[in-house]
């Protein structure tokens, strides 16, 4: 079981590869939830949602969603991958553009490549970049305005980037978004649940009103520990995906027990609002703490729950330094620590980020352990790399 | 007037399959009923668009009305002027097991179906001939939600990681384990839904310089599969070999379009029962030609796992066929096995193949472990190792139920689609009204059945679909058969002349088939 002391190859671990930010996969009342859903309606749903897949449970949980986060209305898929994967085709078509960010994940890439629309990719971050595209795309615009008023303009990006471990700074998109009639698609999979005083994600760490914002779209594998994705927005948006979202309308509905898990967890998360700061603060420390090690550096926010180390200097091939990567993690697995190096397909992605070791901080480690592992990375780089 | 197949000894058992063709009465009438429907949107659209009508459908905000509009107004026309007026028919909300029997909560609209309320009273017992129920284990009691239960109070609900990272569970190297065992095939590997394993990993199996032969009437999971790996795509007509033949000829005679280099891959994709025709796939016919064309075959076996086959092993024992024959067998556990979730079975190279570079196992989350040891049951039962013969016992009911329910509705006058042996029956409606009329009157009855129109189906071939289940006893059969023979009355939906035409009513050459018709 992946909770915060779980058994890799027999040998007991604590816990740092999974995304259980908030400690709630072990939580009691979240499996009594999930339990007593189980003994109502069983496992599976068996059938989409148009044809008698839809459940009270499903129906609870869109509500309690679109009143957390303070839009009008939600829409739940059955897996997190296939949220943002048949979210951004639902709107985007052919000959739209939309512009978003090469660290994005891949599930966003496979999106647009459904969509067939026009990608533009912009440095990560950089809004310079991203404007001088914008303004590239205006004044292409203006030699043709005929077209340009029926193509749809799109800017897709993450609140917590999984990749680099940065955020994206919204209040800036916010301007251009205005200034460049551009909608704004955001990806919450690792901000909900993070960000914000309440958990409320990237908006509510900037103080943004939520109406500005498109298309939120989140995965509930990493807070809420449950299975599937949402996405929420105003009616106007959202209600479009319940006959054009293909992994809405073509895939059996989520099973009843995990969203009744979601609900259970939501329901702690608005009961508990401390648990964010505690998260927070957990982040700063090891943040800290692994600043010092020689040989490699901490990519990522000081508030990112999911950070990245990377070789200060890479070995030459990607190879090599994956090798090196994998012994520094078999150090660490060794002595306690379950570590794990981020995977991607080398051939399919865009843009490659280096070979990483990722370090994810729940709220369930105490301070000794974050302390421990701390020390037994600065161990390991030392007799590794040199 | 039967129409039986022999084709040089390749099947076991007589294929019977038909279509009726559609009256031509009943044709120019759908017509005329769309395009009465059609003016109709156009006046209501013009009314809303001069205010005398109000527009009651969300709008844009006030502040981004200078963007670009997100819609386009006639991609629309079809969801607010057609769709609305039966969109009661859809998206029933129910609170109880889906087995054969179900709980529905109750809605009306007080404004023609633009906006629905909740009365709170729930309608009981309403029998489900709508849910993918096939082998009856969507249950709320027994061995296998006991099991679901322990091990929900041991693992958790959910994963939080990929399978590469560490969401590699126990539960799921078992899983895989069991299912090859129940395929007959070396080896297999579980995703956690059926619709991503197929967006998923046709690309990760072929690419560009492949080419991909798909059946018309795919699922949209493997249309977009084919469609991300890059690889150029032909169709074939539904479950026509000749067509097939053609195609494959062509393509090795011709090679890759301008640089007529030789295809790297061809691929076949076909699925074990289309479940909107309710057709089986010509199994026998295409490894004939797969294998006189050395091309690669990728069966979906998403409503046949479970529910062919005399112990239940899908499309390929129905026929009496070696798995091996085919090369990638994929299904999904949602349907038969009352769970949710995917699954890729074929050699022990593919699958590890699949393992590293498949893309939902390096960036999707695993399996959800009540989820799998609720398959892992489930597949027990069926296979006989949990020890009663229940498993089989659900098979053989399964069988009978289709059986019985096809004849009696043949029988009544109504044009049914598909295979007799398969448990998807489509109800042909055609008309626009008696779509929404059907579901209505159905519901009264206490019945609830599904009913599909244009985009999933041909413009004028709508249809009610009904899925029959082992949970389904012979009375509630009876019931349901006693309604749907009423309200067939009432809406003059027999249609059947028993006029019918060879099912590949397409043109073909005689050589292949030799017909009887009497």
């Amino acid at each position: 079981p992946p909770t915060h002391i779980i058994t890799v190859n027999g040998k007991e671990c604590i816990n740092f590869a999974s995304f259980n930010f908030l400690g709630l996969l072990d939580n009691e009342k979240v499996k009594s939830a999930a339990q007593a859903s189980l003994k109502k309606y069983g496992v599976g749903t068996c059938g989409p949602r148009g044809f008698y897949g839809t459940f009270d449970v499903h129906l609870e949980l869109e509500e309690r969603l679109a009143k957390f986060m303070r839009t009008e209305e939600a829409i739940i898929y059955s897996y997190g991958f296939a949220t943002i994967a048949s979210a951004i085709p639902a709107y985007s078509k052919r000959g739209d553009i939309v512009f978003v960010d090469e660290a994005a994940c891949f599930a966003i890439q496979k999106g647009l490549q459904a969509s067939r629309s026009n990608i533009k990719l912009f440095k990560h971050n950089d809004m310079t970049d991203l404007e001088r595209l914008l303004k590239e795309q205006e004044t292409e615009d203006q030699k043709n305005p005929r077209k340009a008023r029926v193509t749809r303009r799109f800017i897709v990006v993450e609140g917590l980037y999984m990749n680099t471990g940065d955020v994206c700074p919204l209040p800036e998109l916010i301007k251009l978004k205005y200034k460049y009639k551009v909608r704004i698609f955001l990806e919450e999979s690792l901000s909900f649940g993070v960000l914000g005083e309440h958990g409320r994600g990237i908006t509510e760490h900037f103080g943004i009103n939520i109406d500005d914002i498109d298309l939120i779209s989140a995965n509930m594998e990493n807070s809420l520990a449950s299975i599937g994705g949402f996405c929420c927005g105003r009616s106007f948006i959202i209600d479009h995906q319940r006959l054009s979202g293909q992994g809405y309308c073509f895939s059996a509905s989520l099973p009843p027990l995990l969203a009744a898990a979601a609900i259970e967890a939501l329901n702690i998360m608005e009961d508990n609002p401390d648990i964010f700061q505690t998260l927070r603060a957990k982040c700063e420390r090891i943040h800290k703490a692994l600043q010092g090690i020689s040989g490699l550096k901490v990519v990522g926010e000081s508030f990112s729950p999911a950070l990245h180390l990377q070789l200060e200097e890479s070995c030459g091939s990607r190879e090599n330094d994956v090798k090196l990567l994998k012994r520094v993690v078999d150090y660490c697995m060794n002595s306690g620590i379950a570590l794990t190096q981020a995977r991607y397909l080398e051939k399919e992605e865009k843009c490659l980020p280096p070979p990483s070791i990722r370090v994810v901080i729940t709220v369930e480690q105490t301070e000794q352990e974050l302390d421990k592992a701390a020390s037994l990375l600065k161990e390991a780089a030392q007799s590794v790399l040199n | 007037i039967n129409h039986i197949v022999h084709n040089g000894g390749l099947y076991k058992r007589p294929f019977n399959e038909d279509f009726e063709e559609t009256p031509m009465l009943v044709a120019v009438l759908t017509y005329v009923g769309y395009g009465v429907l059609t003016l109709f949107g156009y006046l209501r659209d013009f009314m809303r668009q001069w205010k005398i009508e109000k527009c009651q459908n969300a709008t844009e905000r006030e502040e981004q009305k200078d963007f670009v509009p997100l819609y386009q107004d006639f991609e629309n026309f079809y969801n607010r002027n057609l769709y609305m007026r039966i969109r009661d028919s859809w998206n029933r909300p129910i609170c109880s097991v889906p087995g054969a029997k179900v709980d529905m909560m109750e809605r009306v609209s007080h404004d023609y179906n633009w906006t629905f309320t909740y009365t709170g009273r729930v309608i009981k017992d309403i029998i489900n001939m709508g849910s993918y129920n096939y082998l009856g284990f969507a249950q709320k009691a027994g061995t296998c939600q006991e099991a679901a239960a322990k091990v929900l109070s041991q693992y958790g609900a959910g994963v939080c990681s990929t399978r590469q990272e560490m969401g590699n569970l126990d539960k799921h190297e078992e899983l895989e384990k069991l299912v090859a065992r129940f395929l007959g095939v070396e080896s297999a590997m579980a995703y956690g839904m059926g619709f991503a394993t197929n967006s998923m990993n046709i690309p990760a199996l072929v690419g560009k310089g492949c080419l991909i032969l798909s059946d018309e009437l795919n699922h949209a999971s493997l249309v977009l599969g084919a469609r991300l790996s890059g690889a150029t795509i032909r169709i074939f007509k539904h479950n026509n070999m000749q067509s097939l033949e053609k195609l494959l000829k062509d393509a090795i005679v011709h090679g890759q379009p301008r640089t007529r280099r030789p295809w790297k891959k061809i691929l076949i994709l076909v699925e074990g029962i289309y479940s909107m025709e309710g057709s089986i796939v010509r199994l026998p016919e295409v490894i004939a030609l797969k294998k006189k064309y050395k091309s690669y075959l990728y069966l979906d076996e998403a409503h046949s796992i479970g529910a062919l086959g005399p112990t239940g092993r899908g499309v390929v024992e129905y026929f009496g066929l070696s798995p091996e024959d085919v090369d990638v067998m994929m299904g999904t556990f949602t349907k038969s096995f009352g769970a949710a979730g995917g699954y890729i079975g074929g050699k022990k190279e593919l699958i590890d193949y699949l393992r590293t570079y498949s893309h939902s196992a390096v960036y999707a989350t695993s399996l959800s472990p009540p989820v799998v040891e609720q398959i892992i049951t489930s597949m027990k039962c069926i296979m006989g190792e949990d020890g009663t013969t229940v498993g089989k016992a659900r098979v053989q009911q399964l069988a009978e139920n289709t059986r019985y329910f096809r004849r009696r509705l043949k029988e009544m006058g109504f044009i049914i689609y598909g295979n007799e042996d398969s448990p998807v029956v489509p109800l042909m409606l055609y008309m626009p009204a008696k779509i929404g009329a059907f579901g209505r009157e159905m519901l009264k009855r206490n019945i609830g059945v599904v009913v599909v129109g244009f985009p999933a189906t041909p413009i004028i071939e709508s249809r009610a679909r009904f899925c029959l289940s082992a949970a389904h006893t012979k009375e509630m059969l009876d019931t349901a058969l006693k309604e749907i023979n009423e309200v067939g009355d009432l809406l003059q939906l027999k249609y059947s002349r028993h006029r019918l035409v060879p099912l590949l009513d397409r043109p073909f050459d005689e050589t292949t088939y030799e017909e009887t018709e009497d």
